[in-house]
């Protein structure tokens, strides 16, 4: 797995509360086999009119200051609904590593993790000044740090976010879950052997 | 201690634990389908890794397949595709799988429970959210992502946090026409789709235990439309009963034993839970989602909301998109409002006590003129045998509705089964996302009766007052 150590981007803004991963990646998408490729599908609904070629200039995420994106603000309960995990797919795919929002639904929050990329959260007043600071400011950059847990903003100032140290370890070291599993494969065995008939 | 049922079954399921790390979690059941896998099996071939136990697995098709048509091979060459590498990834790990004509084929959450793989007690896992279902038994069952599931596949476990528990306790009685549906819609309504983030929830109180597993299952279901990863109901007589002559139940424990071990899993008197949540079954009315996502809902004699009524802003401007979206006014009421196609099936209810329900209510009427699509799409092989052998296809025909077969169909869409844009759909299914059934489809989730009732009348309409035959 990508380790993910720091990071500095373009942020781009997803308006809306409770965005579920039917949105990130719609159905249509899910019927391929491969794990990279997705990245126009992310936001297809919302990216393309009803044709699913036109670009829909409406959708705030479309604006060409946007583009090239690496970091996606967002709003509470992101990425709800359905597990698939298209939908970390379709982000990274696109270029986007870190999200930022008060909260996650929990499987899409895992399933982040497990393709080492950062859900950051932040309290809901600081994602609603960081808001304001994008779309009045064209080039508005982040920059992420997960050694020392902040955002910092193209002003200087360093916000600082909580995560669970283990989370936190596995993202540095691009560790593959299997893998650290796979260390316990004897304490395995013996629940099997504890546990048969 | 007094221990609740998460507790016990995380007890027993514990492999290795190290402070500040996550436990490693024993998966007694693995149930895989087309969608979310094929990328899994290639991390296990390209990490050259085999499954560990491919015994405790089993797989279905059920997300693309057509409901139509099935002596023709599946038109779509991505979903033939995703159906032919499901058999030879399961061919090749040695894994069970449910052939779309094999008999015992249907959507994975309802040949989970009806094939007898579900049980009290175990904890469960399948890449797809709608797993909580399982809690129906007693088991602890969520979805999981596809990296997730390469890891029980290579390793039969999985890295997992302790969740908080929240009891979600429905006192008093079900008043008539009200069902499990409205109960969990209403629960939903009440909490918020992420009421429940970070909690497993266990469902307690009188109007639980009177409702069948079917009833249950769909309670369970939409745990995961609260946020919560896991819904479970202890089990009880009502659960030993349903799990008589089930094919795969272990063959080599006494049945005395087994019904010992499975009530031994509810939760104990006097055991305590993070948070708790109180609904009195008497004050719920039959549920209508007016918006675009589930925690959207009011009851049939309500309206869609009024915008300036809602205090907070992100909320408002929430409703505003949806009701925009769902191209609904302000005020209006919920009976009202007309739609043009119905959709009875999905994990949620699309098993044989929900075709029953629906069909006493079809019977003697006919699909109104306005209707363009009304779908009937049973839950697997069996349950549509079964509705097949009590006659409720014919009941159904009768009337107008077509009779499909089994699959997930137009609760997702990704099959030819979906709405067109502008289409207004009374579904059973567990989702009313923009586009869920198809982009600019609008959907409003409401139980079986309140779905064939919509599509009879042409709009929504209060069972509680049916004309029945």
């Amino acid at each position: 797995m990508k380790p993910f150590t720091t990071l500095k981007g373009i942020a781009v803004p997803l308006d809306r509360q409770n965005v579920d991963t039917d949105q990130i990646i719609p159905k249509q998408f899910l019927k391929r086999i491969e794990r990279t490729g997705y990245e126009d599908a992310l936001f297809f609904d919302w990216r393309f009119k009803q044709d699913g070629k036109t670009v829909d200039e409406t959708f705030e995420f479309n604006a060409p200051r946007y583009r090239g994106a690496k970091i996606l603000l967002a709003r509470d309960n992101f990425g709800c609904g359905s597990s698939r995990e298209h939908a970390p797919w379709a982000l990274d795919n696109y270029g986007i590593r870190c999200i930022i929002a008060p909260s996650y639904a929990d499987i899409f929050h895992n399933n982040c993790f497990n393709n080492g990329m950062l859900p950051v959260r932040l309290e809901a007043g600081a994602v609603d000044r960081l808001f304001v600071e994008l779309r009045a400011t064209e080039g508005y950059a982040l920059e992420i740090d997960l050694p020392s847990q902040t955002v910092r903003t193209p002003s200087g100032e360093a916000i600082h976010f909580e995560i669970d140290p283990f989370l936190k370890e596995r993202l540095l070291n691009g560790w593959d879950q299997i893998g650290l599993t796979l260390r316990h494969a004897d304490k395995i065995a013996a629940y099997e052997a504890a546990h048969a008939g | 201690m007094p221990m609740n049922i998460y507790e016990k079954i995380w007890e027993a399921h514990r492999v290795h634990e190290e402070p500040g790390q996550d436990t490693v979690l024993y998966i007694d059941r693995h149930l895989v389908h087309e969608v979310t896998s094929p990328q899994a099996f290639e991390g296990l071939r390209l990490a050259g890794r085999k499954a560990r136990r491919p015994e405790l697995t089993f797989a279905t098709m059920d997300h693309n397949i057509p409901t139509t048509g099935r002596d023709q091979p599946i038109r779509d060459p991505l979903s033939r595709q995703q159906v032919e590498v499901l058999k030879t990834n399961c061919a090749e790990f040695g894994i069970v799988c449910f052939d779309m004509h094999d008999r015992r084929n249907g959507i994975v959450h309802v040949i989970g429970p009806e094939l007898g793989l579900t049980l009290p007690g175990f904890t469960i896992v399948c890449g797809d959210s709608h797993t909580s279902t399982h809690g129906a038994f007693g088991a602890l069952a969520f979805g999981i992502g596809t990296s997730e599931v390469e890891h029980v596949l290579a390793t039969q476990t999985l890295l997992q946090r302790k969740a908080k528990t929240m009891e979600v306790r429905v006192n008093g009685t079900l008043p008539v026409g009200i069902t499990a549906k409205d109960i969990i819609l209403a629960i939903i309504g009440k909490i918020g789709t992420a009421g429940g983030t970070g909690y497993v929830m266990e469902y307690t109180g009188e109007a639980i235990r009177s409702l069948s597993m079917e009833g249950r299952m769909t309670v369970c279901n939409m745990s995961i439309e609260a946020g919560a990863r896991a819904g479970l109901i202890s089990p009880d007589a009502t659960t030993v009963a349903y799990l008589k002559d089930r094919p795969y139940l272990p063959k080599d424990t006494p049945r005395e034993e087994l019904e010992r071990r499975w009530l031994g899993w509810a939760s104990d008197a006097g055991c305590t839970y993070d948070a708790t949540v109180v609904l009195d079954a008497g004050a719920v009315e039959p549920q209508v989602t007016w918006g675009t996502s589930p925690g959207m809902v009011t009851g049939i004699t309500s309206s869609t909301p009024v915008l300036s009524a809602i205090a907070d802003p992100n909320e408002r401007h929430e409703a505003e998109k949806a009701l925009e979206y769902m191209g609904l006014c302000e005020g209006v009421p919920m009976q009202e409002v007309t739609i043009n196609k119905m959709f009875l099936g999905s994990c949620t209810n699309s098993r044989i006590e929900d075709l029953r329900a629906a069909s006493r209510l079809v019977k003697g009427h006919k699909v109104h003129p306005s209707i363009a699509l009304a779908i009937v799409v049973p839950g697997s092989h069996q349950v549509k045998e079964q509705a097949e052998a009590e006659g409720l296809d014919r009941i159904f025909k009768e009337a107008g509705f077509e009779w499909r077969d089994a699959g997930c169909s137009m609760c997702l869409a990704m099959n030819d089964d979906r709405l067109d844009p502008g289409d207004r759909c009374a579904s059973t299914s567990n989702r009313n996302f923009e586009g869920r059934q198809g982009k600019g489809g609008r959907t409003h989730l409401v139980s079986p009766a309140m779905a064939v009732a919509a599509a009879i009348t042409g709009r929504f309409t209060d069972i509680r007052n049916w004309q029945f035959n």
